[in-house]
């Protein structure tokens, strides 16, 4: 154990880390917002899902600063009358629950598929890149709302929002699968006619064996960038699928579904109700897609080796 | 040469390089046709490798000296042509049926910074073949062998955690050899193992090789375009011109009298140490490509000698005298002109 701090102290990761400052405030910010979003339950001045402690009379309460402010809600309320500082809270738990289970998704498919492909090579390959490239031709929102407006036909509205979380993911999930499977392919290809590989076929190795010890672990650095990115486009699709109204219902928002239901408000001046949410969205997405940049770049041999 | 380990006979190996459908469809004399582009890479080779010895294989780059290996070892099916493995014929086994034989031919790469799995510590890469292969085996008996033969091939045991990056190139080299080794196999073809290497290393890593071979017994197909290495290590040499066999003939019989008119150049382009002026055969003209091959014996294009029946007739690999056991496919030769 002690070898691998040492070696993680050492490494050329941690020394690029700390001397980029955009980096480390990225994963500073990020860091918060993650943890921020883990223990929303205990953070969280109030508990939006506790409709008993929502008094509808607050509702429209705008931040503890401005004028007709009130100091028990330091955001301010929505609508509804819910603290808009908790909602956020625990929006931001479920957007990124969605983004990274969505993400989870995609890489598994992604990477099975894209492995698969590459390796086997010929007909097949051909049949799994047409799938993908069918896949990508739907984009993500028309996807979305077919399969929302199926499922609430068919189970409900009701029944529909304790299904919408898992739906979203699974939306998600497959309608970006080909981006992983197409990184995983190409790098698959790269690796998969070098030497180590045709020295496991000597051994007399079986394809899976190779396929998943030999060449994936090889292949998985630029599966690590484009998950950073891939975890800020879920995060954005999912907010764009709220914000349409097709995401998580009102009373689980998500930053998304907050953005939305403030966006109503806001020529009767009721700004913050967006405006907050926004911020934390982008934010997060800002922070999120700069990390990704760093670690491309440190993952990338040809800038830092050559 | 009754006690052969490896047999082949009129291997070919070509590659469709024509790619999809739409890139094979052609219009000919108004007709709408499929045309399939095969790169020749080897065209009939049939030799045999004796227990115990060493067959070289040497030609220029893209003579298929590598993918006659490769074909060898079963990396690739041949096209056509059979391979015998101590009289039993492997090209066409299933890769289960062929896992035997994976424990008794082992092959040896060219570039020590590809062929081995650089997220794999030498362990790791030393481990794989020995479970893989023998299934149910102690752990002490796996670091057992393990140290046995890092020691023989010269890389500290102590340095099994380390990861092929710590490792020059030479010592990587090692570490190949060391996973070739360690199931025992009887048979190692090794592709160029050497040309990567700095002059230095390649000398000490040649005679690991020769060590081994002395130790273990093995047999060598030893793919290489360096002629000084062939004089080296080599029992035999086969001489390769655009996928096919020009001359196979013992080493010290070669070197002293070669018959082909392409060994004879290839051996005037060494270069001496002493000063003696050689007259130096320089070869006109460029490879033919391996795509459409030259109608009759593949050198004729390039060779002084080549007359009418060299463009047309496909020389057959002969024995060039009853004195002498080299075997030519040459015209030339065969009619005593040369």
């Amino acid at each position: 154990m002690q070898t691998k701090r040492q070696k993680f102290k050492e490494s050329y990761l941690l020394y690029s880390f700390k001397r980029d400052k955009v980096a480390m405030v990225s994963f500073t910010i990020l860091t918060i917002f993650l943890l921020a979003a883990l223990f929303a339950p205990v953070l969280a001045p109030y508990d939006p899902y506790d409709t008993a402690s929502i008094d509808i009379m607050d509702s429209e309460i705008p931040p503890s600063w401005v004028a007709d402010g009130d100091s028990r809600f330091f955001l301010g309320t929505d609508i509804m009358g819910r603290d808009l500082l908790s909602t956020m809270l625990y929006g931001l738990r479920i957007s990124v629950m969605i983004g990274i289970g969505a993400v989870i998704l995609q890489a598994i498919i992604g990477i099975g598929v894209g492995l698969v492909s590459g390796y086997m090579g010929g007909k097949v390959d051909a049949i799994l890149m047409r799938i993908a490239d069918v896949q990508l031709s739907f984009s993500t929102l028309m996807v979305a709302i077919i399969v929302s407006a199926i499922v609430q036909l068919t189970f409900g509205v009701g029944r529909y929002e304790q299904l919408a979380v898992p739906l979203l993911v699974v939306i998600i999930g497959i309608a970006e699968w080909p981006q992983y499977a197409r990184t995983v392919r190409a790098s698959v290809l790269g690796e998969k006619n070098k030497e180590y590989v045709e020295a496991a076929r000597v051994i007399g190795l079986d394809s899976k064996r190779i396929m998943f010890s030999h060449i994936l672990p090889n292949s998985l650095s630029p599966v690590l960038v484009i998950s950073t990115v891939q975890v800020a486009n879920a995060v954005m699709s999912e907010a764009a699928l709220s914000f349409l109204g097709l995401g998580m219902p009102v009373s689980r928002p998500s930053i998304g579904s907050l953005i939305n239901a403030g966006f109503e408000y806001i020529f009767s001046g009721a700004w913050w109700l967006t405006f907050f949410p926004a911020i934390l969205l982008i934010i997060f997405i800002l922070v999120i897609n700069l990390l990704g940049d760093w670690l491309r770049d440190v993952l990338n041999p040809k800038l830092y080796k050559g | 040469m009754n006690d052969s380990i490896v047999r082949i006979e009129n291997l070919v190996k070509y590659f469709d390089i024509s790619g999809g459908f739409l890139e094979q469809l052609q219009i000919r004399s108004g007709k709408v046709r499929l045309h399939k582009t095969e790169v020749k890479a080897v065209n009939g080779v049939s030799f045999e490798i004796a227990v115990g010895e060493t067959l070289a294989v040497v030609g220029e780059s893209g003579c298929g000296k590598s993918t006659l290996a490769r074909t060898v070892m079963g990396l690739y099916p041949p096209t056509s042509g059979k391979v015998f493995y101590r009289g039993e014929r492997i090209d066409n086994l299933s890769s289960k049926q062929m896992l035997p034989y994976r424990q008794r031919m082992q092959m040896i790469f060219q570039d020590p910074y590809a062929s081995l799995n650089p997220r794999k510590s030498v362990r790791q890469t030393l481990e794989e073949p020995l479970r893989f292969h023998r299934g149910k085996i102690s752990a002490a008996e796996v670091n057992e062998r393990m140290a046995e033969v890092m020691e023989q091939v010269g890389v500290n045991p102590a340095w099994q955690d380390r990861f092929p990056h710590e490792f020059s190139g030479g010592q990587r080299q090692r570490i190949a050899i060391a996973r070739a080794l360690v199931i025992d196999p009887e048979f190692i073809v090794a592709d160029e193992p050497v040309s990567a290497l700095d002059v230095s290393i390649q000398a000490q890593i040649l005679n690991l090789m020769m060590d081994a071979q002395d130790q273990r017994g093995l047999t060598y197909l030893f793919i290489t375009h360096d002629l000084s290495v062939v004089r080296h290590v080599a029992t035999r040499v086969a001489v390769m011109y655009l996928g096919t066999l020009c001359e196979l003939a013992t080493t010290a019989e070669l070197y002293d009298t070669p018959y082909h008119p392409y060994t004879q150049a290839l051996l005037s382009a060494i270069p001496r140490v002493d000063g003696t002026k050689q007259k130096h055969i320089k070869l006109a003209g460029e490879i033919p490509t391996p795509i459409n091959l030259p109608t009759g014996c593949v050198f004729h294009s390039r060779c002084i000698h080549a007359d009418e029946r060299c463009r047309n007739e496909i020389p057959e690999l002969l024995s060039v005298s009853d004195t002498s056991g080299s075997l030519v496919a040459c015209h030339a030769v065969a009619e005593g002109r040369l």
